[in-house]
């Protein structure tokens, strides 16, 4: 049976079918559906949201060293967080195998930056596969469950936005039966202190050339001869761009084994072209390759001016078919008309809206973090000062406060979400008290992970799957590490939020707000009513346009204009009519 | 069969995802190759959001580019206007007709364009659609997505009864009998 899935869907398909026991992962974009779709497998699959990468790699690396099948799937910068187990899983192996699935973001629609995982392949020694569309998302998984149990290796799944988030036809197979591989107390394999692991990286070394033969056999590198003088070496999505601009005119190369790359290979596929290029997006990770085995290839390292692919973003069919074709170069696209900008913002209803709108009015410098929230930089809030990565608000916020003195630390928050502050603000929080710091920091206590789509966290009081989970109390959790003024505070009732935030910012010891309101698109939240302006009270000041709820607008009516709530739009929240100096907002 | 494009465009949380999926498998039960691909993340709060659907005999890129698209469901006038350098010069636009102010716009720093429907004219064959209104009726302000790919459906030449049993094979359960009148009314235009 054929079925329409996206990339992410046929990943968690592939690990069903690969027999598959054990799954941990923290939510990131575009990873995220993965695990999500692991769920539907919950008779054969375990399945977890774990409080961050690092927990998640090092619970399925438990499961693997136990004798299971595991996996672990993160977008790019999470592979970040759970680099530390990565690199050390790399030496003792995978028993029952290991996976771990990485997606990458050229293009940033989702990201703080645009690194290339591919480097962490060949920093660690760890095999990369690379699928270019669903249905190789579904058989790489497989094949790296393989190449993991024969290697004795976790192996990197590397997808990007458009790979994870694209849906093409898959074809659905059976779930293999595999047993428990036996647990054996394995002192040199699994303990790595100095002895062992000095002997374990002989190994390691071993494995690599093991691999680097297997790159030269294995159908998930093809070459693709149509008889053309020009050869394109390129791997993932790039692969599908290129076949869509240059279709049957030249020569593949498709590396669906990423790293080690075939060295014997690539000096065959070049021997026969008059002209070679390597087209991948972000860095030259093939192209370096290519050029240290001394081959001339055309891509992005070639002097300035001249070369034919960018570092940047994402690539297009039309991109590549000038930089390969020039000649062909077809009319200029029909002019874009001018078109404002419309950026993301903070939901209608967003509890957020509340907490930024008392910062801005106070004046405060605000240490920002990853999350929904991130959206209180923009326009026409701009409450954010600086973002940096998950958990980063809060440490970055004592570094502030250490060089800048008391009188500026009285002046900073740190903002960060519930499930961002279990991931990796506890640590900065501890770190605040244990260093002496006087930090204020409001954790956005929203009931969910917003960003990435509600997945449910340690806070929640839900696992993945909806069952009832324990809570970790939050205020209990920050008095219990020595914080001990901890506020809950609704940042609806903004005169009141005010208030609190001005004591705590004030005082001279670490303080904790809780700004406590679910979010808006949680299915239970309802408000009565919609918000209306009375056209006979407004005084037209606009101060309800300062929140920057998208459902409030300026109208121009010929009669100096007027301000209009868009009824399909506002969700009743009433938060306008809490600012409104006048009264003049009002539900219906 | 030259492959197909079709391109959805709208606002972060106006229901494009849904009608890209009821797009996709309505080209899979046709027997096609099938490439759909979907944006989530941070544009789904409130930003411009474009999704594509290609189908074909053998479809190799997900993404659609300028001047190839053959067709155009746009969910909102603004973003209708955005994505004009994407339709093939004669191609089609299916456009709902609600303006949702961006936040440039909203904060004053521009100003929400006018003659859109003339600009989308001068380029391709414009359906207009008042979806908001008709969803409003049919009882559900989120059946807009459904209005308009009912209007759509019209002239995709594929029988009506199709386009209801992927319909009901693509929206939850609960919400069949909502989707299907506003299917009906998109159709009926």
């Amino acid at each position: 049976m054929k079925k329409l899935m996206l990339g992410n869907e046929a990943v968690a398909r592939g690990a069903y079918e690969a027999g598959v026991r054990f799954v941990s992962s923290y939510p990131g974009t575009p990873s995220t559906e993965i695990t999500e779709s692991i769920v539907q497998y919950k008779d054969d699959i375990f399945a977890e949201w774990a409080p961050n990468e690092k927990v998640a790699c090092e619970a399925a690396a438990g499961a693997a060293i136990a004798g299971a099948r595991a996996m672990t799937c993160c977008k790019h910068v999470g592979l970040n967080v759970m680099a530390d187990p990565v690199f050390t899983m790399s030496y003792i192996g995978a028993n029952g195998g290991l996976v771990i699935a990485v997606a990458d973001d050229p293009g940033m629609h989702s990201s703080q930056n645009e690194q290339d995982s591919r480097h962490y392949a060949k920093a660690s020694k760890i095999p990369m596969l690379e699928p270019s569309d669903s249905g190789e998302c579904k058989e790489f998984t497989k094949a790296a469950f393989e190449l993991s149990e024969q290697y004795d290796t976790p192996v990197f799944l590397r997808l990007s936005t458009r790979v994870s988030h694209s849906q093409s036809l898959v074809e659905l197979e059976e779930r293999a039966a595999l047993d428990l591989k036996p647990y054996e107390k394995n002192i040199p394999k699994n303990v790595m202190m100095p002895a062992m692991a000095v002997k374990k990286h002989v190994i390691v070394e071993e494995r690599q050339k093991k691999l680097a033969e297997l790159a030269e056999r294995t159908p998930l590198n093809s070459i693709e001869d149509n008889g053309s003088e020009i050869g394109v070496i390129t791997s993932g999505i790039s692969y599908l761009y290129a076949k869509e601009a240059l279709g049957d005119r030249v020569n593949y190369l498709k590396l669906g084994l990423a790293y080690p790359m075939p060295e014997d290979m690539i000096r065959r596929f070049a021997k026969k072209c008059r002209t070679l290029y390597v087209i991948e997006e972000l860095d030259p990770f093939i192209e370096e390759h290519v050029r240290a085995l001394g081959i001339p290839c055309i891509g992005k390292m070639v002097s300035p001016g001249k070369e034919k692919f960018s570092y940047l973003y994402e690539y297009t069919a039309a991109m590549i078919r000038k930089a390969v074709f020039p000649e062909e170069a077809e009319d200029e696209a029909f002019a874009a008309p001018e078109a404002p900008m419309r950026p993301p913002v903070l939901c209608p209803g967003c509890p957020h809206r509340g907490t930024f709108y008392v910062l801005k009015k106070l004046g405060l410098t605000v240490s920002g973090d990853i999350g929904c929230y991130t959206l209180g930089a923009t326009a026409p809030l701009q409450a954010v000062d600086s973002v940096i990565c998950m958990g980063a608000s809060v440490s970055a916020a004592h570094g502030m406060a250490k060089v800048r003195g008391e009188e500026f630390n009285h002046k900073l928050v740190s903002v960060i979400g519930d499930s961002t502050f279990m991931h990796s603000g506890i640590t900065g929080l501890i770190d605040i008290v244990y260093n002496h710091g006087a930090n204020t920091v409001i954790i956005l206590d929203n009931s969910i992970t917003g960003m990435t789509g509600h997945q449910d966290n340690p806070l929640s009081g839900k696992d993945i799957y909806g069952n009832p989970a324990k809570q970790v109390d939050l205020e209990m959790l920050c008095r219990s590490i020595g914080v001990e003024r901890v506020v809950v505070a609704d940042p609806f009732d903004v005169k009141n939020f005010e208030r609190v935030v001005k004591e705590e910012t004030a005082v001279d010891e670490p303080s904790v707000i809780i700004a406590q309101r679910p979010c808006a698109l949680l299915k239970y939240v309802k408000y009565e009513g919609k918000c209306c302006v009375n056209p006979e009270t407004c005084r037209k000041c606009k101060m309800c346009m300062k929140i920057g709820c998208p459902a409030i607008s300026w109208k121009e009516d010929g009669e100096g204009g007027h301000i209009e709530i868009d009824q399909t739009q506002c969700n009743g929240c009433g938060l306008c009519m809490n600012i409104c100096p006048f009264g003049a907002i009002e539900k219906h | 069969m030259n492959t197909k494009s079709v391109m959805i465009t709208g606002v972060g949380g106006q229901g494009t995802l849904l009608a890209v999926r009821v797009l996709g498998n309505m080209a899979l039960r046709q027997g096609y190759d099938v490439k759909v691909s979907e944006v989530h993340g941070m544009s789904q709060r409130g930003g411009s959001v474009v999704t594509y659907l290609r189908y074909g005999e053998r479809v190799y890129s997900p993404i659609i580019e300028k001047g190839e698209a053959d067709v155009i469901l746009a969910f909102e006038m603004l973003e209708a206007l955005r994505s004009l350098p994407y339709v093939k010069k004669g191609g089609r636009i299916v456009v709902n007709d609600q303006k949702i102010d961006p936040m440039p716009v909203i904060t004053g720093a521009a100003k929400y364009p006018e003659g859109i429907l003339e600009k989308l004219g001068e380029r391709a064959e414009v359906t207009v659609v008042p979806a908001i209104e008709i969803a409003e009726e049919v009882g559900n302000t989120r059946t807009a997505n459904v209005v308009l790919l009912g209007s759509y459906a019209k002239t995709s030449g594929i029988p009506k009864e199709e386009w209801l049993e992927v319909l009901k094979e693509t929206v939850p359960a609960k919400f069949i009998e909502v989707n299907i009148a506003a299917f009906e009314r998109g159709y009926a235009l």
